[in-house]
């Protein structure tokens, strides 16, 4: 008997041994532990022995399968692990092969602008408002101080619905509109289109967008117009940005500035994108103007103010490297797409 | 405004570069357009006279001429004679003329005679022309640099005769061979001043130099007006009747033996680098004295004007007038006239009459420095379609008091030029002068509004140097501007004169006091959702024109009397392409596609999100109905109907409107008639009486009708949809809130269903939804077979049916119920056959 349960010890561990797949492993599991295995049938011959020899045999025979079961499980292990590298092998992939399309849509270039300045003046705490595109003379013009004389009043420069109506030149009437309807303090933006009597060319289109800045509070000065401006050019442009105000005039903001930025290409070294000197023009700003504060009813003694306006195409050229504005509303999915 | 920078200073002494010069200018308040030097680009160029010419001996066109250069040594220069001998076909040569020699190896800025332009100019060697040899070229005017705009007429066509009139030959004599810039003062910085509209002064010699002035801290000097020798009186000569108020002054003044001819060069000079072309003195010497105060001047012939006599008055309506410039014109009863006792001479301001001009043959002249309202030029000119200098500078306005002294110096440099003898006293018609205001001003507020602390003594350092006078004390400031400058008007404008004189640079920068929270509208929220659900959808964003043309309703097949046609027109469109403002977006989204379709993009999908307009038919004159629309649009891969869909509703579903219908529609003639739906959102509305559901139509899509793709160019098919997005607005719920995930098993049933090709799945899904209670949670349509054994005319639809209790796990017979409910519905009332799945 004993030598029996050696014989099967001794096949067991040849044939694991040799065991190329799973199944060969599972052959000799079955040829010896099985119902009708070899060391099944040592272990059911048992009951013609005597209690002595069946324990003395019982131990044995235990040990021999504990001893088999262990080289299975070893085997089975093996095995498994070389299938899995023979299975990963086959199935090794072309990671350069392309992958599967997932395309985001691209907002465009003028929405990406003004999303940009929008964020920066959100964050100096100013709420963004709107009017219409189509507006009133009053609010575009005789309340913004530009009397009936105003040269930009004429048919050849602003379209008109009818007498009293026309499509805006500027995004100033909403400040008209501000002024208005809110008591200080204020301190709104509003970006939105304009439209003004300009063939379309290279640089000039008929249609374009402003953002247009109103802050209206007890103590307003024009330093602190230069504080906020600067502030946006920095976070705009680039924290280098150095900002220059040279005195200017609008008809309702006195006084009158613009603001040029270093120029963001060449830092102020003078390139093409400045035209040499250093400096790109971004927008024009200045204090309330008396007149317009009180169409709002505003005490002007009490609060000052101050207002800017800036065109998003001419910011969004310069950064963008944009040569030609028709390209803004040509639409081609070309262009576009590159602003993903 | 164009000002040389040699002609200030005769006004100011500004010793700095011309960089300086800008850059600090700029500062002070005038802005800078360009800034160019004169006289730059011309070497070895020099004065040379010619002693002799001789025909070309082999061609006809070329003459050969023998050149006096002085001492100057050149290429070419005989040893004997010192002359040099250079052949030109220039026909307006002749011996004892001075003119600029290009020396052997010389360089002018050019462009040459019949050539284009050259960057960077042109370098001039010896050669032979014709077998003869040339030793350099003699130029024009052109070819030195001048455009041609500010070339005298008489010296466009030839070489520049230095001394065409003959009369300052000894001057040149002493100047052979010496650096033609040099001998005829050249050199210059040519700055090109961008002036605001509130600023007319500026517009002038004078105004820019006061500027200077204060800019630098110098002091300005006023020219020379008073004439050493006057014979006789204006009066005698003339009177003046003013009987229109528009016109605010007039001022006449009479010169007489008047010898018309070419200008000297030192004034002609000055035309040219002010951008002018010198005519004739007495021309010149009006437009000499318009640029130096910015006043206007017209000089009549004495002799055309019928009864000695100047009435200034409007046109009779219809009169005829043939302008300087040959053209006969209509005027009007608005336009505001110069007239003798007889007929029109001139219209006030803007232009003077043909027959009244001067000639080589004119004796007396009659002056002109008036003063006209700015708003009754304007009128004229643009009744007239006439724009002129000189109405341009009377429409910005001209202050009155300038009149007098502008025409004393008329007086002053005909008499200094010798351009005739100047008649004593003028006629001075002024009613209503104008006097300087002063304007109250507080040391405390202009320091409040900019945010310094600046000493009064300061501010009036700064309001001084600009020629204003201030009075009063303390606090109080009384500030009085000289009249030409019409823009100080309030405290404001005195703030601002001393904000750009200490410098806004110099201003401190500060952050405002106080805190704001930043917000935005809810219809600006929508947008922004809408937007972002769009693009991460895949679709790109456009942006078009919010005008349009109004044949792009025709183009898309609107009906006619449909609302898409309530345009709101514009009066003065650049063209019919552009004349009516949109009242819906799709067309312009074709537009697109079009254009992308034929620059052979295979593929495309995009939206825009922008304002449509209808006219506002209740209040005439009112503002028109502005409200933001979605348009969609897509060909080429992965586009059709279903798409479309896809994104429409999960971009509603992202704004919280889920219970949609889509409705078939077959008379909008964007689309297909088979193919066309409209957007409907149901949605319980709080009326006065308890909830109530209500349904909204958002907007309609589909597949864009084959007549309509052809039209724009859209080779493939197109699908397309718009929807208003107010509507979307008023339904949108954003607010997010958690519900519990379900805690027990949901069931399924699939079901396939035998119906007729006409039984939309729409109307299938409503009836699973009324009939089954509130167990049922959803209906999914997984499949649609047609074909065999299906028979035709019908089609197998395929559900799943999801049942869930949120309190407990159902039970079968529950199902079964409300599921048999189901089923019987739909066989009753859309005759739909159960099938074996």
């Amino acid at each position: 008997m004993k030598e029996a349960l050696q014989q099967i010890l001794d096949e067991a561990r040849k044939r694991l041994q040799e065991a190329e797949c799973i199944q060969d492993a599972e052959d000799v599991r079955v040829k010896m532990l099985g119902k009708k295995g070899q060391l099944t049938g040592i272990l059911k011959s048992m009951g013609s022995l005597t209690p002595e020899e069946r324990k003395e045999l019982g131990m044995q025979a235990n040990k021999a399968k504990g001893e088999i079961e262990a080289m299975l499980n070893k085997t089975f292990e093996q095995l498994k692990e070389k299938a899995q590298e023979a299975k990963f092998k086959a199935e090794k992939i072309d990671v350069t092969e392309p992958g599967k399309a997932h395309k985001l849509g691209t907002k465009h270039p003028v929405t990406i602008t003004i999303e940009e300045i929008s964020k920066v003046f959100k964050s100096m705490g100013f709420t963004l408002t709107e009017g219409p595109e189509v507006e009133t003379v009053y609010n575009n013009f005789d309340a913004l101080n530009a009397g009936p004389n105003h040269p930009a009043r004429d048919w050849t420069d602003t379209f008109y619905i009818n007498d009293d109506v026309l499509l805006r030149t500027q995004t100033s009437p909403v400040q008209v509109r501000t002024l208005k309807a809110q008591k200080p303090p204020i301190r709104v933006f509003a970006p939105g289109r304009c439209f003004r009597c300009d063939t379309p060319d290279a640089t000039h289109s008929p249609m374009f967008h402003q953002v247009e800045g109103l802050v209206v509070d007890e103590g307003i000065t024009m330093a602190d117009l230069k504080g906020v401006l600067d502030s946006f050019a920095k976070q705009m442009f680039g924290e280098e940005t150095r900002t220059k105000f040279r005195p200017h005039h609008f008809p309702f903001t006195e006084p009158s500035a613009e603001m040029d930025v270093s120029c963001f290409k060449c830092g102020g070294k003078g390139c093409r994108v400045c035209k040499g000197s250093g400096w790109i023009e971004i927008l024009g700003c200045g204090m309330v103007h008396p007149s317009v504060l009180k169409v709002g009813g505003i005490d002007t003694e009490k609060y000052t103010g101050f207002a800017f306006g800036m065109g998003v195409e001419r910011v969004a050229m310069l950064k963008y490297g944009i040569d030609d504005i028709r390209l803004l509303y040509e639409n081609d999915m070309r262009f576009i797409e590159q602003f993903k | 405004m164009i000002v040389s920078l040699e002609w200030l200073k005769d006004y100011t002494d500004v010793q700095v570069s011309p960089e300086t010069f800008c850059d600090r200018m700029i500062m002070s308040g005038s802005n800078l357009e360009t800034m160019e030097m004169a006289g730059e680009g011309i070497t070895n160029v020099v004065v040379g006279r010619i002693e002799k010419i001789e025909k070309h001996p082999a061609a006809d066109k070329l003459v050969v001429c023998c050149l006096n250069i002085g001492d100057k040594e050149a290429e070419g220069k005989d040893a004997e004679t010192g002359l040099l001998q250079i052949v030109t076909g220039a026909p307006n040569v002749f011996e004892g003329a001075y003119v600029p020699v290009a020396l052997h190896e010389s360089h002018i800025p050019g462009p040459l005679h019949g050539q284009p332009k050259q960057e960077g100019g042109v370098s001039i060697t010896s050669g032979q022309l014709r077998g003869v040899a040339s030793y350099g070229m003699l130029c024009s005017f052109g070819e030195l640099g001048f455009d041609d705009k500010v070339v005298p007429i008489d010296q466009r066509d030839g070489i520049w005769i230095l001394n065409i009139d003959r009369k300052n030959d000894a001057e040149l004599e002493k100047k052979l061979g010496m650096d033609i810039a040099e001998a005829m003062e050249l050199s210059d910085a040519i700055i090109d001043f961008e002036i605001t509209p509130n600023r007319p002064d500026c517009l002038s010699m004078i105004g820019m130099a006061r500027e200077a002035a204060a800019t630098f801290g110098t002091k300005l000097r006023y020219p020379e007006t008073v004439c050493r020798n006057e014979e006789g009186q204006a009066s005698d000569y003339i009177s003046v009747e003013v009987r229109n108020d528009a016109c605010k002054r007039y001022i006449a003044r009479i010169v007489k033996d008047v010898k018309i001819e070419d200008s000297p060069w030192w004034l002609q000079r000055r035309l040219i680098h002010a951008g002018m072309r010198p005519i004739n003195n007495i021309v010149d010497i009006t437009n000499f004295v318009m640029l130096e105060y910015g006043q206007p001047m017209h000089a009549f012939d004495i002799n055309t004007v019928a009864g000695r006599k100047i009435i200034v008055d409007v046109a009779k309506d219809g009169e005829k007038f043939v302008t300087l410039d040959g053209t006969e014109r209509t005027l009007d009863d608005r336009m505001l006239m110069i007239n003798d006792a007889e007929k029109p001479i001139g219209i006030a301001g803007v232009m003077g009459g043909l027959d009244s001009e001067i000639t080589e043959n004119t004796d007396t002249v009659i002056l002109e420095s008036a003063n006209f309202y700015s708003n009754s030029v304007r009128t004229t000119s643009k009744r007239l379609t006439l724009r002129t200098e000189a109405s341009g500078r009377y429409e910005k306005g001209i202050d009155p008091n300038l009149t007098e002294a502008a025409a004393d110096r008329f007086c002053y440099l005909v008499e200094l030029i010798g351009a005739g003898k100047v008649v004593g006293g003028k006629i001075d018609i002024y009613p209503a002068p104008e006097e300087a205001k002063p304007v109250h001003a507080r040391v405390s507020r202009i320091n409040k509004v900019l945010g310094i602390e600046l000493t009064r003594e300061q501010m009036v350092s700064y309001l001084e140097s600009l020629e204003m006078k201030v009075e009063g004390e303390g606090d109080d400031m009384y500030v009085t501007a000289p009249t030409v400058r019409q823009d100080i008007e309030i405290e404001e404008d005195i703030v601002e004169e001393v904000a750009r004189l200490y410098g806004y640079d110099e201003l401190p920068v500060t952050i405002p006091k106080g805190n704001n929270e930043a917000s935005q509208s809810y219809s600006r929220d929508i947008r922004d959702a809408v937007r972002e659900a769009l693009c991460s959808m895949g679709l790109n964003e456009i942006q078009t024109y919010s005008f349009v043309s109004p044949k792009s309703i025709d183009n898309v097949r609107i009906a006619e009397d449909s609302w898409e046609r309530a345009f709101v027109q514009i009066l003065n469109p650049l063209g019919e392409d552009t004349s009516v403002m949109r009242t819906i977006l799709t067309p312009q989204m074709l537009e697109v596609m079009g254009r992308n379709y034929s620059r052979n993009l295979p593929s495309m999908k995009a939206f825009e999100i922008g304002n449509t307009f209808v006219a506002n038919f209740i209040e005439e004159k009112g503002l028109p109905y502005e409200a933001y629309d979605v348009s969609f649009g897509m060909y080429g891969e992965g586009a059709d109907f279903f798409e479309l869909k896809g994104v429409i509703t999960e971009m509603l579903y992202k704004l919280g409107i889920r219970d949609l219908k889509f409705v078939s529609e077959s008379e909008y003639g964007i689309y297909h008639p088979g193919r066309c739906a409209r957007i409907v959102a149901k949605h319980m509305a709080q009326l006065e009486n308890g909830p109530m559901e209500e349904e909204v139509e958002l907007g309609i899509m589909g597949e864009v009708h084959p007549a309509v793709t052809e039209k724009y160019g859209i080779g493939t098919k197109a699908y397309a949809a718009e929807l208003a997005l107010q509507n979307v607005m008023e339904l949108a719920d954003m607010t997010k809130a958690f519900k519990p995930l379900p805690k027990y098993p949901s069931m399924t049933r699939d079901i396939a269903l035998l119906v007729d090709e006409s039984v939309q799945v729409g109307q299938i899904e409503e009836v699973i939804r009324e009939s089954a209670d509130e167990i049922l949670r959803d209906v999914k349509l997984f499949d649609i077979y047609r074909g065999i054994p299906i028979p035709p005319g019908k089609k197998s639809l395929a559900f799943t049916l999801t049942y869930r209790h949120d309190d407990r796990t159902l039970t079968d017979d529950e199902v079964v119920k409300v599921h048999d409910k189901v089923l019987s519905d739909l066989a009753t009332k859309l005759n739909a056959v159960l099938r074996e799945i």
